[in-house]
C-alpha cells in the first residue's frame, strides 16, 4: 500500500498496524499487521465475531488507543501520535455516552463549543442535527428521559454536528430491538450518502455490515480475513473463516480433479465433478473445500445416476424458507433453504432418500 | 423483589430481634431528646414540657464558652470537610481513572488506614508526633488531625461514585475536542458532584463530633464541642448537655439526610 498524497481520495489508510496489549508473556496480540485503505465518501464496515480487533482498530482510527507498531494516515496525513482530540474524526459509542447532566441540544453542541464556534453557528448548526435526526422538538430534555433509540441519535447528531472528516460508529445498533435496528440501518445509510462523510462502522452482525456497507472488511483473530463489496465477500469468499462467518454455509470435502484459468473442476467422493470458482491458486489433485450457501442447492427424489445422495434428517419450516437437514451418505451433514414462495412443496419428508442438486455456479474451491 | 421464599420476614425471630435491636441504639437517643425538653432539674424524672434548657444553653452562664467552642467546631469542620475532599478526589482519580502503577493496593490501604486504626492509637500517635516537632497545640494540630482522618470518608462516597462513571464519558468528550482539562471540568466533576457533595457532607459530620484525637491534640483552653460536653459533663450531668446533644444531633441527622439525597439523585441522573 503506498503512501497517499494530500487531496488524495483515501480517507483512512491503515499500513502494518500492530496493536500489543500488556508486555511480555501476558501479551496478547490484538491486531496483527493488518493494512488497509478507507476510501472518501465510502460506508466502509469492520465484520467480524467479537474479539477479532475490529474495535481496537476503530479506537486506534479514533486515538483512544496506541498502537505498537505501523502509521495511520488521514487524508494523507500521519495521525497516530496525535491525540484523540485534535483529529478530526468523531465517534459514535456502543452505549452512546451522552452527557447525562446536558441537555439533548447542548450534548450535540458540545464539539462545536469546544472547537470555538461562535455562538449564533453552534445554536443553528445544533438545531439543524436535531432536524437531521428527526428529533426537533425533544432539544431542551436530558438523555435519561429519551427512548435508546432517540438516545442512539442523538449521538448520531452529536457526532455529526462538528462535521468530521471520518465518522466512526462502534456497533451503534447493538442495542436497539430488531424493528428499529432494521429501520436504523436504511436511515443511517442515507445520512451517510446525504452528508457525504465516510463513515467506518464496526459490526459482528453480518446483516448490517451486507445491507449498509460500500464494502466491507472481514476480521478474525486480529487479522484481515478479506476486503470487498457485500457482494464480493458473499459469493467470493477467500477462506472457510470468510465463507461460514458471512451467511451461513455448506463446506464438502473435495479433490480437484482439473484446474483452468479462473475455475477449476472438483469432485465429491465419487460424485461427477462439479465446476468451482476459485480463491487462490491450486492444483490437480490437491485436497479442499467447496463451499455452497443453503440458497444454492436443492433436493428431490434420487432418480437412478445421482451420485449425491443422503435421507432427510428433519425440516425445518422458517416462515419464507423451509430449511433441510439433509445426511449424505459420505457421512456430512448438509443444510438446504427452500422458499416457500409458491406452493411447491420439496417432494421428500423425514426419514426419506434424497438427491442432492447443486446450482451451477454455486460451489466455490476454498484453498487453505 | 425478594422471591417469597426469601423474604426475611419469614425467618423466625426477625420480629424480636429486630426490636432488640432498634431499642438497644435508640432508646438512649431518644431519653435524652425527651428529656431535654424537661422542666425539672432531674435527669431521670419528668416535670412537664420546657424549653429552659435550650434557652440556658444559648443564654445561659454556660453560653459564652459553648458559642466559643461551637464556632471552633464549625470553623475546623468545615476546614477539615473541605480540604480532605480534595484530597480525597485526587486520590479517587488516581486510584479509579490513573490506570495500574506500583504500589496501588499499598496507596489504598495508606488512604483507609485512618477507618482502621483504633482511634485512640491514632490520636496518641499525633500526639507524640505533634509534641516531638515542637508544634504548639490548638485550633491549628486539631485541624490537621482532623483533616488527616477525615480523608477515608470523604474517599469511600467519592471513589463510589467515580467507579460507577464509565470512562467512555471522559473519551467522549475528549473525541469531541475537548481538551483533557475541558473533559474534567465540563463533563466528569458535573458527574462526580453528588459523590464529592456526600463526601463533603461526611467529612464534616465525622469532624464535627470526632471527641478522641481532638481531646489528645487540643491545646489547654482550646475546646471543640464534643470536648466542651465533655468536660461540662465532668461536673454532673445537667440537663443543658441533653439540649446540646439534641442540637448536635439534629444537625447530624440533618446533614446524613442531604447526604443520602444528594446521592440518590446522582445515581438517578447518571442513568
Amino acid at each position: 500500500m503506498g503512501v497517499n498524497e494530500p487531496g488524495s481520495s483515501t480517507a483512512v489508510a491503515i499500513t502494518n498496524i500492530v496493536k500489543r496489549y500488556g508486555i511480555g508473556d501476558a501479551s496478547v496480540l490484538a491486531l496483527n499487521d493488518v493494512s488497509l485503505e478507507i476510501q472518501d465518501n465510502e460506508f466502509f464496515t469492520l465484520l467480524g465475531p467479537s474479539g477479532c480487533g475490529k474495535t481496537t482498530l476503530l479506537r486506534i482510527i479514533a486515538g483512544f488507543e496506541q498502537v505498537t507498531a505501523g502509521v495511520v494516515h488521514l487524508y494523507g496525513e500521519e495521525i497516530e501520535q496525535l491525540p484523540a482530540n485534535k483529529r478530526p474524526v468523531n465517534t459514535v459509542f456502543q452505549q452512546y455516552a451522552l452527557f447525562p447532566h446536558m441537555s439533548v441540544l447542548e450534548n450535540i453542541a458540545f464539539g462545536l463549543r469546544m472547537l470555538g464556534k461562535g455562538k449564533a453557528e453552534i445554536e443553528s448548526r445544533a438545531k439543524q442535527m436535531l432536524d437531521l435526526v428527526q428529533l426537533g422538538g425533544f432539544a431542551d430534555r436530558r438523555p435519561a428521559q429519551l427512548s435508546g433509540g432517540q438516545q442512539q441519535r442523538v449521538a448520531l447528531a452529536r457526532a455529526l454536528a462538528p462535521a468530521p472528516k471520518v465518522l466512526l460508529l462502534d456497533e451503534p445498533l447493538s442495542a436497539l430491538d430488531l424493528k428499529l435496528r432494521q429501520a436504523m440501518r436504511v436511515e443511517l445509510k442515507q445520512i451517510q450518502e446525504d452528508t457525504g462523510i465516510t463513515f467506518v462502522f464496526v459490526t459482528h452482525d453480518q446483516e448490517e455490515a451486507l445491507t449498509m456497507s460500500d464494502r466491507i472488511a472481514v476480521m478474525s483473530s486480529g487479522e484481515l480475513q478479506q476486503i470487498g463489496t457485500a457482494h464480493e465477500v458473499y459469493e467470493e469468499p477467500r477462506n472457510k473463516f470468510v465463507a461460514g462467518f458471512i451467511g451461513e454455509t455448506n463446506l464438502l470435502d473435495v479433490t480437484v480433479e482439473e484446474v483452468r484459468a479462473d475455475a477449476a473442476m472438483c469432485r465429491v467422493g465419487d460424485g461427477a465433478p462439479i465446476a468451482c470458482s476459485v480463491a487462490g491458486n491450486t492444483t490437480k489433485g490437491a485436497r479442499g473445500h467447496i463451499s455452497i450457501r443453503p440458497e444454492r442447492m436443492s433436493v428431490s427424489k434420487p432418480k437412478r445416476g445421482d451420485k449425491l445422495t443422503g435421507i432427510v434428517d428433519r425440516l425445518v419450516y422458517l416462515g419464507t424458507d423451509t430449511q433441510c437437514l439433509l445426511h449424505l451418505d459420505n457421512g456430512t451433514e448438509i443444510t438446504v433453504r427452500a422458499q416457500n414462495a409458491h406452493e411447491s412443496t420439496l417432494g421428500v419428508g423425514p426419514g426419506d432418500r434424497a438427491a442432492l442438486n447443486i446450482d451451477a455456479g454455486a460451489a466455490r474451491l476454498l484453498v487453505d | 423483589m425478594a422471591a417469597p421464599g426469601s423474604d426475611i420476614r419469614r425467618y423466625p425471630g426477625f420480629l424480636p430481634i429486630t426490636i432488640l435491636c432498634l431499642v438497644m441504639l435508640y432508646a438512649p437517643l431518644i431519653i435524652v431528646m425527651i428529656y431535654s425538653f424537661n422542666d425539672s432539674r432531674s435527669i431521670t424524672s419528668w416535670g412537664g414540657f420546657s424549653l429552659r434548657w435550650y434557652e440556658e444553653v444559648f443564654f445561659g452562664l454556660e453560653a459564652a464558652k459553648f458559642k466559643v467552642a461551637a464556632l471552633n467546631s464549625l470553623f475546623i469542620a468545615v476546614m477539615a470537610g473541605i480540604t480532605s475532599t480534595v484530597l480525597a478526589t485526587a486520590a479517587a482519580l488516581a486510584m479509579i481513572r490513573g490506570g495500574s502503577f506500583r504500589g496501588k493496593p499499598a496507596s489504598f490501604a495508606l488512604i483507609n488506614l485512618p477507618l482502621m486504626v483504633p482511634e485512640i492509637v491514632t490520636a496518641v500517635a499525633t500526639l507524640i508526633f505533634f509534641s516531638t516537632i515542637g508544634f504548639t497545640r490548638g485550633v491549628a494540630t486539631i485541624l490537621v488531625a482532623h483533616i488527616v482522618f477525615c480523608i477515608p470518608f470523604a474517599y469511600l462516597p467519592i471513589a463510589a461514585r467515580l467507579q460507577g462513571i464509565e470512562s467512555v464519558y471522559e473519551q467522549a468528550a475528549m473525541d469531541l475536542y475537548a481538551s483533557r482539562a475541558q473533559a474534567f471540568w465540563q463533563v466528569l466533576m458535573p458527574l462526580m458532584l453528588p459523590g464529592i457533595i456526600s463526601g463533603f457532607l461526611l467529612a464534616f459530620i465525622i469532624s464535627l463530633d470526632d471527641f478522641i484525637i481532638t481531646n489528645f491534640v487540643k491545646g489547654a483552653g482550646v475546646e471543640t464541642l464534643p470536648t466542651a460536653i465533655f468536660g461540662a459533663v465532668k461536673q454532673g450531668i445537667k440537663p443543658n448537655i441533653m439540649a446540646l446533644s439534641t442540637l448536635m444531633l439534629l444537625i447530624s441527622v440533618i446533614f446524613v439526610t442531604i447526604s443520602y439525597f444528594v446521592g440518590k439523585s446522582g445515581a438517578k441522573s447518571s442513568q
